[in-house]
């Protein structure tokens, strides 16, 4: 199996600060891909549009890539959350074991 | 009326206890834990009570646990914990028992350790000798592999060192020449590594340089016996000639604490007396062995026992201190008692007796007779996990006078609440609330871990005050429509757009008029509308008015609550005429001048605004009741108490907010300030009248003098001096008076940290998302997912630390503040003393903590 990286607090943090943002990335995303207008602060925007369409354009990619990001952000602690989950285990079952 | 609202009514008790039963009832009454003993012998020292030598076998006893206790920790043997239930306090004849067993466990391991310690030096010793045969053989052979002769190696090995004497003066090189021609001697020894250098020089002064120091270093470190510490040492050989440098360098030796060894000379011995220490090293390695086993052996037998030993002890000890504070019959035969016990529970007390003389065996049965007294009883508040935690709050102000209105079950539901106004956020609120709901759900395990650290046990202490205030401040967080700083349209917002394309393209800020289609009229159905968010120009300034006004609404209810309490205290005490100068003018008071402030705020919101069909219409009916036409609050309240009048600058507008409101609010203001004077001069008016009836009449009872109050409920005091007695009620109510009447004016004021610390919040964690989050949100493409889970771990990072513990912990503090100064000082005096019974589990939960 593999080693013990982390001790019983870190992987006790990356256990919690995962849980955490698994669930508020992914609803965020969820919100991105609605179009929540309290979210339009935090969109990726330049500075210049020559007309309504274009600029109606660029917020509706904005909002969807968001979405996107927000989702891989979510899945990349779903990685983190069975990597501390299992070293979590692993510490648990070791300290069981002494 | 329910204990939670107000202390136990307690009883002072007398008990008769025979000098046999003592010990089985007293016990009993520890496992009880509901009587508080008072001390009959004050003016006997400790060492000349009854039972004092028992006290001193119980230290004792505790002694050799504790040293029992350390050698197991050092042998890192785990204690078992006791299963089930904690043993009951035993008979005072198995105390001779369990001194024994104690007695003998300490002699058999202090033997062991005796042992143990002298066959390690032992030990030491050979390997140091082990080392030095091994290491001198290597200075042997160095030169003259072949060569046996002391002479010829000392001989190489003193030129082989030539720039040790090429820096001395050359006495110590003739020195040197001519010494060959004598049978050099030497010793081998051990010394400490650091000592070396100092050593070395020591040796070449003392000597001038007529010695020869060779020295290695052994790599393995040794331990060392009595510290049982790793040290490391060096082996050395030192060359000279005649007993008067030999005499000197053992000296030397001597002052470094140096061992020296008897090293043969002939390289057959050495290898021989190498073999020997070789085969007597493994002996002593298994001798060590065994001694070591049997140690273990005890030490584990002991663990298996030692919690257990330990509460049989601290209770033995415990009764026994319990017993000295009784008081001894002139015949000798039965025990005296005073205590302090709760009314509701004698029967418990009573049976509790019982069952102790039955115990012991004897035929009389214990008396329990109720006192009467005029002490002030302690007081006792019967509480659960979930109340003592509030209880403890209000305990950390002060303990209740006895009797007294508790305020805590109150604090229940207003300390979660205020602290939610200023913690007002739905995220934050979540993370608390999960934190402590953890805590309340994982509750039995928890407490089973004993964990040491002092903050964690505050928080877990107060879990069931951190699960409240997560809910609430989600609850508040939902009002406020706020999870880390964005809003969530949950209903659909009750405002839109209806500017055209163009005007939003020109224009960068654009206004929404509540008073036009832009509001549909109806209110957004739950809290603050989520279009707020968007408001950049004047979010702050919206919210900062509704959040004043709600924090002077609650502050001046949460007061007149507290006013009504006294209220409660009055009636219970039976001091009818604080009733009428006190409590009275005191809601007057408050009432006609703040919740009449409050009123205002109330009239403001029902009266002015948009008139549905009419947006924007000019018609004076309408316009008086528009948004155009509301006063300001605090101006009015000012104006009302300076009794002045401002020109009216809006003439559309009528100058006031309901007709007559100006004459109404001098009424209210002169009433509420013709409060004052009764507050000031009613009761000591009331008092002088008392005493020159009484004084006409002659002696009265108690009874008017009890009413008068500033007894507390007790008995009337000794008769003082007339004036005296009057002067004091006099400054005591003028404090008071002016406290209250200052008072209502800051601490109205005062909370406004509600606001305050409301709006720091909401900011606080404005920043937070905007500094941080949005940085990751904003990084365009596909890597900017990348980029976020980074930022996220900051942002949550910051989200816990700063805006949960820190900016909780503040809140926490705040309303802890307004509980204990705003609320409290309307009726809490808080000069009571706490109850605090001879309980067994009391005592040893303080004595695992201390030891730890």
């Amino acid at each position: 199996m593999a080693c013990k990286l982390c001790g019983p607090k870190l992987s006790l943090c990356g256990l919690v600060l995962s849980v955490w943002g698994i669930i508020q990335l992914t609803l965020m995303g969820v919100f991105y891909f609605n179009g929540a207008v309290a979210l339009l602060e935090d969109l990726p925007l330049g500075e210049n549009h020559h007309s309504i369409e274009d600029f109606v354009a660029e917020v509706k990619n904005g909002y969807s890539q968001n979405a996107y990001n927000c989702w891989i952000a979510a899945l990349l602690y779903v990685i983190t959350l069975v990597i501390s989950g299992h070293q979590f285990w692993m510490n648990n079952r070791s300290s069981v074991s002494m | 009326m329910g204990s939670l609202f107000r202390s136990e009514e307690m009883t002072l008790c007398q008990l008769f206890l025979q000098s046999e039963a003592a010990y089985a009832c007293v016990s009993e009454l520890g496992e009880l834990g509901l009587v508080q003993f008072r001390d009959l012998n004050p003016d006997v020292n400790a060492f000349q009570r009854k039972f004092v030598n028992e006290v001193r076998r119980c230290d004792e006893m505790e002694r050799k646990l504790r040293y029992l206790e350390k050698e197991i920790r050092r042998d890192g043997i785990p204690m078992l914990e006791i299963p089930g239930e904690v043993p009951e306090a035993p008979q005072p004849r198995e105390m001779i028992d369990l001194e024994a067993t104690f007695e003998k466990l300490e002699n058999e391991l202090r033997e062991v350790n005796q042992n143990a310690e002298a066959l390690k030096r032992n030990y030491l010793e050979l390997t140091e000798l082990k080392h030095i045969l091994r290491k001198t053989q290597v200075f042997f052979d160095e030169h003259e592999g072949g060569a046996n002769t002391t002479e010829s190696m000392t001989r190489a090995l003193i030129s082989d060192d030539p720039n040790k004497h090429m820096g001395q003066v050359q006495l110590g090189f003739r020195d040197k020449q001519e010494s060959l021609e004598f049978l050099p001697c030497f010793v081998a020894g051990v010394i400490l590594r650091e000592r070396i250098p100092a050593f070395e020089r020591m040796l070449w002064r003392a000597c001038r340089g007529n010695v020869f120091l060779r020295q290695a270093e052994i790599d393995t470190p040794l331990e060392d016996p009595s510290s049982s510490d790793q040290v490391y040492k060096s082996v050395f050989i030192i060359f000279f000639q005649g007993d008067q440098l030999k005499t000197r360098v053992k000296k030397i030796c001597e002052g470094f604490r140096a061992t020296l060894y008897p090293c043969p000379e002939a390289p057959a011995d050495r290898r021989e007396m190498a073999m020997g220490v070789m085969t007597r090293i493994e002996d002593l390695n298994t001798v060590l062995g065994q001694t070591q086993d049997h140690r273990h052996r005890v030490l584990v037998a002991a663990a298996k026992n030692i919690k257990n030993w330990f509460v049989k002890v601290r209770k033995i000890k415990a009764i026994y201190h319990t017993l000295n504070l009784f008081n001894l019959d002139v015949t000798q035969k039965c025990l005296i008692a005073e205590c302090w016990v709760p009314a509701l529970d004698m029967e418990t007390i009573q049976l509790a007796l019982r069952r102790g003389t039955e115990r012991s065996g004897s035929s009389v049965p214990p008396i329990l007779n109720r006192m009467e007294t005029l002490e002030d009883p302690p007081t006792y508040n019967r509480t659960n996990k979930f109340t003592s935690a509030f209880q403890n709050l209000i305990y950390a102000y002060g303990v209740a006078t006895y009797r007294e209105v508790n305020p805590a079950p109150y604090t229940i539901i207003t300390f979660p609440f205020l602290f939610a106004v200023m913690f007002g956020d739905l995220g934050h609120g979540a993370l608390m609330a999960a934190f402590g709901f953890w805590m309340c759900y994982k509750e039995k395990p928890l407490q089973a871990k004993k964990i040491d650290s002092e903050i964690w046990n505050i928080f877990f202490g107060g879990r069931y005050i951190v699960l409240l205030m997560g809910l609430f401040s989600m609850y508040t967080g939902l009002i406020y429509n706020d999870i880390f700083s964005k809003s969530l349209n949950i209903f659909g917002s009750s405002w839109q757009n209806n500017y055209n394309e163009s005007t939003l393209r020109e224009n960068k800020a654009l206004q929404l008029n509540p008073d036009s289609e832009d509001y549909l009229q109806y209110p957004y159905a739950f809290g603050i509308d989520p279009v707020w968010q968007l408001a950049e120009a004047n979010k702050i300034i919206f919210m900062n008015a509704y959040k004043m006004k709600i924090s002077i609404i609650i502050g001046v209810f949460h007061m007149l609550f507290g006013v009504c309490m006294s209220l409660w205290n009055h009636i219970y005490f039976k001091r009818r005429i604080s009733i009428y100068v006190e409590f009275i003018p005191q809601i007057m008071f408050l009432t006609l001048l703040f919740f009449y402030m409050v009123l205002l705020m109330f009239i403001k919101w029902t009266t002015y605004g948009p008139s549905p069909p009419y947006f924007g219409s000019q018609d004076p009916e309408i316009v008086k009741t528009s948004g155009f036409c509301a006063p300001s609050i605090l101006i009015t309240f000012i104006n009302m108490m300076l009794f002045k009048t401002d020109a009216n600058t809006r003439p559309q507008c009528d100058p006031t907010m309901f007709a007559g409101q100006i004459g109404l609010q001098k009424f209210f203001v002169i009433l509420a300030l013709m409060c004052v004077p009764v507050m000031l001069f009613g009761k000591p008016y009331y008092l002088m009248k008392e005493q020159k009836k009484r004084a006409s009449q002659g002696h009265q009872s108690m009874e008017a003098a009890a009413e008068n109050g500033a007894a507390g409920g007790a008995p009337a005091p000794a008769p003082r001096g007339h004036d005296d007695d009057i002067t004091e009620v006099f400054i005591h109510q003028a404090i008071h008076t002016i406290e209250y009447v200052l008072g209502s004016v800051s601490h109205t004021a005062s909370y406004l940290r509600l606001w305050a610390l409301s709006l720091a919040h909401a900011q606080l964690a404005e920043v937070a998302w905007n500094m941080l989050l949005r940085k990751g949100l904003k990084s365009a493409g596909y890597q900017g997912g990348i980029y976020l889970y980074v930022v996220f771990a900051g942002w949550a990072a910051i989200s816990v630390s700063i805006l949960v513990l820190m900016e909780g912990l503040s809140a926490f503090l705040h309303t802890l503040r307004l509980h204990w100064v705003e609320f409290q000082s309307k009726f809490y005096s808080g000069e009571g003393y706490l109850f605090q019974p001879f309980s067994f589990e009391v005592i040893l939960d303080s004595a695992g903590q201390t030891e730890e």
